[in-house]
Order: C-alpha cells, then sequence, then structure tokens
C-alpha cells in the first residue's frame, strides 16, 4: 500500500467534498426554485464534466489554470506559484470535475419537497431563507448526505483529471488510482493488487452508504 | 374586521375568476363544483397567487391593490390558512408545528401560546407527537391551531375537513366557532359539499365557472338554485330529466314526464312551454311513504312503487323506491322505517307535494 498517496487522496476528497457541499447547496436551490428560463443552461453546464472523456476536461483544466491564462496568473500573483500540477490545482480541477456528483442528488431532494410546505412556512411568517433551513433543508437531509458521500467517491475514483492537471508528484498530486497505474506499469503486481482491493471494498462501502439511505420511506412524503 | 375581495384572473381552465364580495365577521362559505374558482380565491387572498387585477383589504390594511400597485408578501399578511392537504411540516412534533409562526416571540412565551392553542382544539396530549403519529382529525386540529395561534387578521379554510366524518367535522367546527366567538375573524371556508354549507356557514357565496351566482344565508342560496348544475349540488338527491306534457294554468302547475320512464309528476308552474325539456329536483327527506294508498290528500303526486334496496346512514335510513321506472332516494328516520316495515320488496306509496318539486331549465 501506498500510504502516501492514500493520505493525498483522503485528504483531497475530504476537501473537495466539503468545498462541494457549500457550493451544491446553494446552486441547487437556485437551479430548483428559480423561476428564470435559463436555470438549463446553467444545468448543462454543471453537468458537462458527466458526458466530458476526463482528459479533455483535463486539458481545458489544464489551460485555465496555467500561467498563460488570466486565472492562472491571478493564482500566481497572489500566491507566488502557479497553480497546475499543484494540490491547490487539483482541488479546484476536482471541484469542476465532481460538481454534478454533489449538486443532482441535492437538487433531487429539494424538488421532491412538497411546495405547499414552503407555501405554508411562508404564510405563517417565515422568510424565504428560514423556510429554506426549517423546512427545505431538512427533508432534504438524505439528498445532502447523498451529496456529499458521491462527490467524496468520484474525487477519490478520478484519473484522467488528475493526470492532466496533477501529473504525478509523490506526495503532491499523487492519488491513489495514480498509484495503482503507476504498479501496475512497472510490473508492481503485489502492490497493485492490495491496493486495487482495498478501492473495490471503499467504493463497495459508498454505494452500500447511497442505496442504503435511498431504502428508508421518504421524509419529505406530504402528510394528508 | 370585515375582508374586502375583488378579483379577476384568467384561469389556465379557459375561464377567468372575476369576483367581488366583502366576508363579514364568522364563517362565510365559498361554495361551489371542483374548478369553479373556490381555492384560487383564497390563494388570491394569502397571496400565494398574484390576480390578474383587483383589491384584497382586511378592514383597512389593504393587501393587494393592483391599482395603486400594493402586493403585501405572504409572510406579511397575517392571515391563516389551512391547505387541503394540511401542509403539516412532516419532521416536526405537533408542537413544533404549532410554534412555527411564533418564531419571533420568546421562548416561554412561545410555549405557553401553543399550549392554550392546542388546548382549545383538544390536542394537549399529542404535543411531542409527529403528524404521521396522530389520527387525521388530530391532524386538522393541528393545522388548525398552527393557523390561529399567530393571531392572523382572517382564518383561510380550503376544504380542511372533507376527509373527516360527520361526527368530528361538527366537534372540530364548534371549536372553531367557540375560538372565534370573541377574536370575530372573517372565516372563508371553501367546500363543494352541502352538508358542511349548511351545517357551518352563516353566509355563503355559491360560484360557478369563476362567477359568484348567489348569495346570502345558506338556506335562501342552496332551497332556491336558479339553475340545474346548482340544484344538483345544493342536495337534490333526486334528479330527473322531464319534458312538460301539459300546463294547467289555472290550477298553478304543470304535468310532465320524466324521460325513459312512464312516471308523470305534476310540478310547480314555470315559463315552459309543452314539450319544453326541463329538469325536476326533489329532495330526499321531502319524499313521504305510505303503506297503502293515500286518499284525501292535497298532494298531487302519488305513486305506486316498491323498495329495491334500504340501508342505515347515520342516523337516516335511506331507500331507494322503483316507481313505474324511476328510481327515488328517500330519506327517513328509524322510526317512520320500523312502523311501515320497511325491506327490499316491499310495496310503498310515494307521496310527493307539487312544491316540492324544484323545475329548472333542461
Amino acid at each position: 500500500m501506498d500510504w502516501q498517496a492514500l493520505w493525498l487522496t483522503a485528504r483531497l476528497a475530504a476537501l473537495v467534498s466539503t468545498i462541494l457541499l457549500f457550493i451544491s447547496i446553494p446552486l441547487a436551490h437556485w437551479m430548483v426554485f428559480s423561476r428564470r428560463r435559463w436555470t438549463f443552461l446553467v444545468e448543462s453546464v454543471v453537468s458537462l464534466p458527466l458526458v466530458l472523456p476526463p482528459t479533455v476536461f483535463g486539458f481545458y483544466m489544464l489551460m485555465a489554470t496555467g500561467n498563460r491564462s488570466p486565472a492562472g496568473r491571478l493564482w500566481s500573483a497572489w500566491t507566488g506559484h502557479p497553480l497546475a500540477f499543484t494540490f491547490e490545482g487539483l482541488v479546484v480541477a476536482s471541484v469542476f470535475y465532481s460538481l454534478p456528483f454533489a449538486v443532482q442528488p441535492v437538487a433531487a431532494a429539494f424538488a421532491q419537497v412538497d411546495p405547499t410546505l414552503r407555501e405554508a412556512s411562508s404564510i405563517l411568517g417565515a422568510s424565504r431563507l428560514r423556510t429554506f433551513l426549517r423546512v427545505v433543508l431538512p427533508l432534504s437531509l438524505e439528498g445532502v448526505i447523498a451529496g456529499l458521500v458521491l462527490s467524496f467517491a468520484h474525487t477519490v475514483g478520478e484519473f484522467g483529471v488528475v493526470l492532466m492537471v496533477g501529473g504525478n508528484l509523490p506526495g503532491v498530486t499523487r492519488t491513489i488510482s495514480i498509484a495503482v497505474y503507476d504498479h501496475v506499469q512497472a510490473l508492481q503486481y503485489r502492490e497493485a493488487t492490495t491496493t486495487a482491493l482495498f478501492m473495490l471494498v471503499f467504493a463497495f462501502a459508498v454505494l452500500l452508504i447511497v442505496y442504503g439511505l435511498r431504502r428508508r420511506p421518504l421524509a419529505a412524503a406530504p402528510i394528508a | 374586521m370585515t375582508l374586502a375581495v375583488l378579483l379577476t384572473k384568467q384561469l389556465n381552465a379557459g375561464f377567468a375568476l372575476e369576483v367581488s364580495f366583502r366576508a363579514e365577521p364568522g364563517v362565510t362559505i365559498l361554495f361551489g363544483a371542483s374548478g369553479s374558482g373556490k381555492t384560487t380565491i383564497l390563494r388570491g387572498v394569502a397571496g400565494l397567487t398574484r390576480p390578474d387585477r383587483g383589491r384584497v383589504a382586511i378592514g383597512d390594511r389593504v393587501l393587494f391593490d393592483s391599482q395603486t400597485g400594493v402586493d403585501v408578501a405572504v409572510p406579511e399578511r397575517h392571515v391563516g390558512y389551512v391547505f387541503q392537504q394540511l401542509a403539516l411540516f412532516p419532521h416536526m412534533s405537533v408542537a413544533q408545528n404549532i410554534g412555527y409562526g411564533l418564531a419571533a416571540l420568546p421562548r416561554d412565551e412561545r410555549r405557553a401560546r401553543v399550549a392554550a392553542a392546542a388546548e382549545s382544539f383538544h390536542i394537549s396530549g399529542l404535543l411531542e407527537r409527529r403528524p404521521d403519529q396522530v389520527s387525521g382529525g388530530e391532524r386538522q386540529r393541528t393545522a388548525l391551531a398552527r393557523a390561529l395561534v399567530t393571531d392572523p387578521s382572517a382564518l383561510l379554510l380550503d376544504e380542511p375537513l372533507s376527509a373527516l366524518d360527520y361526527a368530528i367535522q361538527r366537534q372540530i367546527m364548534d371549536d372553531l366557532r367557540r375560538w372565534n366567538e370573541t377574536r370575530r375573524l372573517p372565516v372563508l371556508y371553501v367546500t363543494h359539499s352541502h352538508r358542511e354549507a349548511f351545517a357551518l356557514g352563516d353566509r355563503l357565496i355559491a360560484l360557478e365557472h369563476g362567477r359568484i351566482v348567489a348569495s346570502g344565508s345558506p338556506h335562501e342560496v342552496l332551497d332556491h338554485p336558479a339553475l340545474a348544475p346548482l340544484a344538483a349540488l345544493a342536495g337534490f338527491e333526486n334528479l330527473f330529466d322531464a319534458t312538460v306534457t301539459a300546463r294547467h294554468d289555472r290550477a298553478g302547475t304543470m304535468t310532465c314526464l320524466l324521460t325513459g320512464t312512464s312516471t308523470e309528476l305534476e310540478v310547480p308552474l314555470g315559463v315552459a312551454a309543452a314539450g319544453t325539456a326541463i329538469r325536476v329536483a326533489i329532495r330526499a327527506g321531502d319524499i313521504l311513504l305510505a303503506d297503502r294508498e293515500p286518499a284525501g290528500l292535497s298532494a298531487r303526486n302519488v305513486l305506486p312503487g316498491a323498495v329495491a334496496e334500504c340501508a342505515m346512514q347515520g342516523a337516516t335510513v335511506v331507500a331507494a323506491i322503483d316507481a313505474s321506472g324511476t328510481r327515488f332516494t328517500v330519506h327517513l328516520t328509524p322510526g317512520g322505517a320500523d312502523t311501515l316495515e320497511l325491506r327490499p320488496g316491499r310495496a310503498v306509496w310515494l307521496v310527493i307535494k307539487t312544491y316540492s318539486c324544484r323545475v329548472a331549465a333542461g
């Protein structure tokens, strides 16, 4: 087992899923409850990583974080080092790449909350924020947890984007999926087997959590 | 305080809602078939649906006025609303549901108000339960307490009791009346059930296709339906298509033949020439039964028939009587049914006064 790569991957995934939690909740709220007609445009952009080849996505991220792009130059000027091929660069790329996995379960959960509950809250004097915090969010907790778990797992499992944006720097950008690839390339099958088995157990555990949550009767069902 | 409503709104159903009325303190029934615009009126008052034009005011507080551009936000309107599906928060206890609208109050005062409201609606023992752990009637009581604990300036009820049996409906409405005795709120109560309308309302507004077709006391409106669709709604259990066969202008009656049968009825004279299609409506409680042919009656309609079915519904015996091809529904008391020894197959005579027959255009 490559403990360094495992630790790096855990840090990356924890950071990315936490950041995504704070992005996905307001974004999903806007997508579900906004009356604007172009929400579909944002939905499409958010879902782009689902259909784009990871190398293509990684290529664009590399271009965007490199020193030739305005964002990359801004980052360099601010921190003194480039964004590409760093841990921070990997975090930024992973946030975009895992965004649909965080947003979609949350948006689906928000959309399932009975609209009359929001109307009832509003009539009882609650602001939109209070309605959201006291009614919509508690009834969507399963979706939020699913989003958190899925974005964590997806970040753990990404390969192409990491390779494009981060390269393969031990302790900096070398994640566990890269490590497996390296082991195989170096014909270290024993290490590859242990790491791969670990990933298999991990992935299965994640899916158990997600589907286990879904089996519970939906708390958002309206009570008549 | 009085709730004054003037609303115009184009509805998806393809007609426009156009109403103007005042609801005084007490219960005003909004009565009509589903799709007649009742719920849209409530939503317009609460601010959930924006009218195309109009004005909504409670006392001198204007909530909406399309001319001056006033449109008070929903949370600031201070109206109570009980949804048809109740919309209780499923993840909160009964106490948290009732106290939801009191967030601005200090904890102790909130708790006291919740306890008082729960007591008024007889749910004090259920405060810690969740809505899915109490009965249907208790959920209705919770929804009412939640709406009223905030001291709203009007109460809007969208068929809140239609799913409950009659006895529980009456109890809940009695509690609501008692609660409202001192507060004198205008209460708008939407229903399509004539029984609820009679039992609960001080005043009734009948709606059809988005317009007010009649208003007054429930008895004034529902006992004299101007139109056949309203008659059907107003609880005339017997409603027949018929054709006028003869007019008896001096006697003040006309004879009509019920369509598809050989039953002839004498009904009050109306503006209908012989050969015109009409509808005849008779209340089940207005038909008398006799076990032999009655003689010396003023009633013009005496028909031989036989009992087809006979069943208890609450405290009423409901009998279906077949007479020359027509099935009549008759309501009578259990005592009356016993005296006649009513059972399927028994021969009886139906007695119907001319003026118990209401006539509307066919």
